[in-house]
């Protein structure tokens, strides 16, 4: 199995590794402030964190055990962008407050939705691919 | 005073916006030519010059801050002050062990990490939360 934080991995875990901090911080502040506000966007920004956070350091630590965390991962990540993605169009009063997956992304330029797809597709590549 | 403060703000914008808009230009002519950044010099002359602006911006942020009697959240603020100004230094540190086409991307990305925190900036200034 290939090094999953070189080659076009590594743009990959920089993408991963902004919205790690990104999600981290804004759900931190979020919960911080106003907790009571919009207790289920603000969960599921949190829930996106640790998502994102996981991501990264698996793709960064490599191995066959990160490999399966990562695909786990990217898989929970793509079912949430798309869930809350639709939720947040279908039942607007459950999201009074906006989340990293709210809209499939839009605030975020839709990459909350491209990254698990371009994640899951990496690992697909770097599982393939012989050692180097 | 604020009028002044709010005039070398908007200059600022401007740069900031200027220089990582032509990063991403260059990175994007790059990629497409598939000439890695890593052995062009004045790709990360470019680079130094934008984060000179951040650099600044980080500075005149933080006074803006401590002077404005406008309702902007601080913390918030100067962490994005922060954030903006690392998201250059960490790509370009990080892109150098990768000499090829996704070396480049990683600029790029960096670059636009840089305009997608400053459009926030902007809102924050202007009274947005989290």
């Amino acid at each position: 199995m290939r090094d999953l934080s070189s080659g076009w991995g590594r743009a990959l875990v920089f993408v991963y590794g902004v919205f790690a901090v990104a999600a981290t911080g804004r759900s931190l502040v979020q919960l911080g402030t106003d907790a009571g506000k919009a207790p289920l966007a603000y969960s599921l920004s949190l829930l996106a964190a640790v998502i994102y956070l996981v991501a990264t350091t698996c793709l960064l630590m490599g191995g066959r055990r990160a490999w399966a965390v990562a695909a786990t991962a990217c898989t929970v990540e793509l079912v949430g962008v798309l869930s809350v993605g639709a939720l947040s169009y279908a039942a607007t009063d459950l999201f009074p407050d906006k989340t990293v997956w709210s809209h499939f992304g839009q605030g975020y330029a839709y990459f909350p939705l491209v990254l698990p797809v371009a994640g899951l597709a990496w690992l697909r590549s770097a599982r393939l691919a012989p050692a180097e | 005073m604020e009028s002044r403060v709010a005039a070398v703000t908007n200059w600022l914008e401007v740069l900031v916006y200027a220089t990582a808009g032509i990063a991403m230009v260059v990175t994007v002519v790059l990629l497409v030519r598939d000439e890695p950044a890593a052995e062009r010099d004045w790709v990360f002359v470019l680079l130094a010059v934008a984060e000179l602006v951040l650099l600044v911006q980080l500075v005149v942020g933080c006074v803006n801050l401590a002077t404005t009697d406008r309702d902007v959240s601080g913390v918030l603020f100067v962490s994005y002050l922060v954030g903006i100004a690392l998201a250059l230094p960490i790509g370009a540190f990080w892109s150098l062990a990768e000499r090829t086409r996704a070396g480049t991307a990683v600029l790029l990305l960096a670059a636009l990490t840089v305009v997608g925190l400053e459009m926030r900036l902007d809102a924050i200034w202007g009274g947005a939360g989290a």
